[in-house]
C-alpha cells in the first residue's frame, strides 16, 4: 500500500473536470435548454396573437347570427353538427373493434394485423380521407353535403378510439373477468357489465382525444361539406364549418371579414383545447385509479 | 378416494354428466343468442376497421383511373400542369411536399431530441419537466389551418427580413439564390412544418429515453462519465432506432400536412432549387383545386396525386410501426 498513490487518488477524484470536458458539459446544457425554448415561441405567440387580435371585434351577436350577417353562427352549427354524426358513427365501431382486440383476439395473430392495421389508418393524410368520403358519399348523394363531412372526420376519429378502447381495457384485470365467468356470465355480460364498465373513463379519454383532432380538421371538410355563408338547409346540403371558414376568408380583402376569421380562430381554439385537456384530464383521472 | 376413480378420465366432465341439474353449458336460450349475436357483431366491426384502408385505396384509385390511363406511370415526372389543355405532370408536387418536408425534419430532429433530453433528464424538478413536455405536446392539439393563418400574418412578417438578408448575402449559393424573397416558400412552409411535427419527435423521443434502462446511465456514471458524455455515448446510441422511429412518423405527418402549408408555400409550379423560391406540395394542390376541378382528367389527375401521397406516406409509416415492433421485440 502506498499512501502516496491514496492521495492522487483522491486528489484526481476531487479535482475539478479538465476543462475540455467541462466546457463540453456546459456548451450542451446551453444548446439543449435554447433549443428547447425555441419549441416554446410558437405555441406562445399563436395563442397571443389569436387572443390579442381576435378578441377585440368578438360580439354576442355573432353566436346567433349566419355569416352573411356577419357572425359565425352557422360554422359553428356545422361543425357540431359533423363531429356528432363522426362520433355516433365512429364511436360504436371503434369501440367494438377495441373490444375485439382487447378481449376477442388478445395475443394471436389476427390481432397484431388489425393492430397494424388502425396504427397505419391513423397516419393516412387527412386529405386522403377527404377524398376517399368524396368518392363514397358526395359521388353518391351527388351533393356536397354534412353527412360527407362527418363520414369523412369519423375515418380519422375511428383509429384513434379503437387503439385507446384497446388500451383502456387491457388495464383491466384478468382475475375480474374470470370473476364474472366464474358466475355463469356470457361473454357479452362479462364484456359490458364488467370490463367495459370499469374501461369507462379510458375510452372517454379515447373519444375525446379523437373529437378534439376532427373539430380542428379542415383538409377533408374542404370537398365533403364545402361551404355555405347562411344555415344549412339540411344534412345533405353544404355546410359551413368553423375551420373551412378560416381557410376559405383568411385572404379576404376586406379588414371586417379579416377580423372575423381571427375570432373565428378564438371559438375553434377553444373547442378543440377543450376537448383536448378534458381527454388529458380524464387520461390522468383514469390512471390514478 | 381418488384411487377408485378410474385413470385417465376427466373427472369434472364425469361429475358434470352424472348430475344433469350440474350442466355448466350454455347452449340455448336468450343470453345464449344475445352473446353468438355479439360475437358476430364484434367480428364484423373488425372486419369494417379492416377493410376501410383496403377500401380506400380502392375508391381513390378508381376516382384517379382517367388519369392513370391517359397519363401512366409518366405522370410522375412530368411537370406541366394545365388545366385549359388537360395536360398534368406531378413532379413540382412531389418534389415540394420531399423537400419541405425534409426541411421541417431537419429542424425539428435537434429541436425534439432537446426537448425530450431535458424533460426526461434530472436538470429540473419534475413538475417542471412534465409542464414542459405537456406544453409542447399542445402544439399537436392546435388546428393546423390556425397554424397558417398564424405563419401568414405573424410569422412571414417576421421572417421575411431575415431571408431577405440570407439572399442578399448568400446568393451564390444555388439554395438561396432568390431576388427579393416575398415569404411564401419552400423554407417558411419547412419552418412552419418542424412546428406542426414537433410534438410527435419531443413526445415519442421522450418515452424513448425514458425507457433506456438505469444500469446504463448508472454504469457510464460510476466509469467517470458526465451528463453529456453519457447522454452522446449511451443514452442516445440506446435509444437510436426509437427516435428513428419517431422522426420516421413525423415525417409521414409533415407529407400529408395540408392547411398550413397551402398557406404559407406561396403555390407555383415552377420547380426551382432555391428554397426561398414559392413551391407548391401535393395535398396543397388537392386542397386548393379539388372542389372546383372538372371531373373527368382533372379530378383523376388530383386523384392520381392523392393516391401517390397515400403510397408515400404508407411506405413512411409501415416502415415506421415495423421499426418500432422491432424495437419492442428485441427489448423485451
Amino acid at each position: 500500500m502506498n499512501s502516496g498513490t491514496d492521495e492522487s487518488f483522491a486528489r484526481e477524484l476531487l479535482d475539478p473536470l479538465p476543462p475540455n470536458r467541462l466546457l463540453f458539459s456546459y456548451l450542451m446544457n446551453g444548446l439543449s435548454f435554447i433549443l428547447s425554448l425555441l419549441a416554446f415561441l410558437p405555441l406562445g405567440s399563436i395563442l397571443w396573437e389569436i387572443i390579442s387580435r381576435g378578441s377585440s371585434s368578438l360580439k354576442l351577436e355573432m353566436f346567433y347570427l349566419p355569416l352573411i350577417d356577419n357572425g359565425f353562427a352557422n360554422a359553428i352549427l356545422g361543425t357540431l353538427l359533423m363531429v356528432s354524426i363522426a362520433t355516433l358513427l365512429s364511436v360504436p365501431v371503434g369501440v367494438i373493434t377495441g373490444i375485439f382486440l382487447a378481449e376477442f383476439a388478445k395475443n394471436s395473430q389476427i390481432n397484431k394485423l388489425v393492430r397494424f392495421l388502425t396504427s397505419i389508418l391513423t397516419g393516412v393524410p387527412s386529405i386522403v380521407v377527404g377524398m376517399f368520403a368524396y368518392g363514397v358519399v358526395v359521388l353518391t348523394t351527388k351533393e356536397f353535403s354534412a353527412l360527407a363531412g362527418g363520414f369523412a372526420l369519423s375515418v380519422i376519429m375511428l383509429p384513434v378510439i379503437t387503439l385507446t378502447t384497446e388500451e383502456a381495457l387491457k388495464l383491466v384485470p384478468v382475475h375480474q373477468r374470470l370473476a364474472s365467468a366464474a358466475l355463469g356470465g356470457t361473454k357479452l355480460q362479462t364484456t359490458f357489465r364488467i370490463v367495459v364498465k370499469s374501461a369507462i373513463p379510458g375510452i372517454t379519454t379515447g373519444v375525446s382525444l379523437a373529437i378534439a383532432r376532427a373539430a380542428g380538421e379542415t383538409a377533408p371538410l374542404i370537398f365533403t361539406a364545402l361551404f355555405s355563408q347562411n344555415w344549412s338547409d339540411g344534412l345533405i346540403s353544404p355546410t359551413a364549418s368553423l375551420p373551412v371558414l378560416i381557410f376559405n376568408l383568411y385572404n379576404s380583402p376586406d379588414p371586417k371579414i379579416n377580423q372575423l376569421v381571427w375570432t373565428t380562430s378564438i371559438i375553434l381554439l377553444s373547442l378543440v383545447l377543450f376537448f383536448s385537456l378534458l381527454s388529458r384530464f380524464l387520461g390522468r383521472k383514469s390512471k390514478l385509479r | 378416494m381418488n384411487e377408485s376413480l378410474p385413470p385417465n378420465e376427466d373427472h369434472s366432465r364425469a361429475y358434470v354428466s352424472g348430475d344433469k341439474n350440474f350442466d355448466l353449458q350454455v347452449s340455448g336460450g336468450l343470453n345464449f343468442r344475445l352473446d353468438q349475436g355479439f360475437t358476430f357483431l364484434v367480428y364484423f366491426f373488425a372486419a369494417v376497421t379492416v377493410t376501410i384502408l383496403i377500401v380506400m385505396t380502392l375508391v381513390i384509385f378508381k376516382e384517379a383511373q382517367p388519369a392513370v390511363l391517359q397519363f401512366g406511370l409518366g405522370f410522375l415526372w412530368d411537370q406541366d400542369w394545365d388545366t385549359g389543355n388537360q395536360l398534368f405532370g406531378a413532379l413540382p408536387y412531389i418534389y415540394g411536399t420531399l423537400v419541405s418536408s425534409a426541411i421541417a425534419i431537419l429542424l425539428t430532429v435537434p429541436v425534439g431530441i432537446s426537448v425530450a433530453l431535458v424533460t426526461s433528464e434530472d436538470f429540473l424538478p419534475l413538475p417542471v419537466r412534465n409542464t414542459i413536455a405537456f406544453v409542447v405536446e399542445l402544439i399537436a392539439a392546435i388546428p393546423s389551418v390556425i397554424i397558417g393563418l398564424w405563419g401568414i400574418f405573424v410569422f412571414i412578417p417576421v421572417i421575411q427580413p431575415l431571408q431577405k438578408g440570407i439572399s442578399s448575402l448568400l446568393q451564390f449559393i444555388p439554395l438561396f439564390n432568390t431576388q427579393d424573397p416575398a415569404g411564401n416558400n419552400m423554407l417558411t412552409a419547412g419552418i412552419i412544418l418542424s412546428i406542426m411535427i414537433l410534438p410527435t419527435m419531443a413526445a415519442i423521443s421522450r418515452d424513448v429515453l425514458m425507457v433506456v434502462p438505469r444500469e446504463l446511465r448508472t454504469a457510464s456514471m460510476a466509469l467517470g462519465g458526465t451528463r453529456w458524455e453519457t447522454i452522446f455515448r449511451v443514452l442516445l446510441p440506446a435509444g437510436f432506432s426509437g427516435m428513428v422511429s419517431a422522426a420516421m412518423l413525423a415525417l409521414g405527418r409533415a407529407l400529408g400536412e395540408t392547411m398550413a402549408v397551402t398557406m404559407v408555400i406561396g403555390n407555383s409550379t415552377q420547380i426551382s432549387l432555391s428554397l426561398l423560391d414559392p413551391a407548391y406540395t401535393i395535398p396543397a394542390v388537392i386542397a386548393n383545386e379539388f372542389a372546383e376541378a372538372e371531373p373527368g382528367l382533372h379530378i383523376g389527375a388530383l386523384s392520381y396525386l392523392g393516391l401517390v401521397l397515400f403510397v408515400l406516406t404508407l411506405a413512411v409509416n409501415i416502415a415506421a410501426v415495423l421499426l418500432v415492433q422491432w424495437v419492442g421485440k428485441k427489448n423485451s
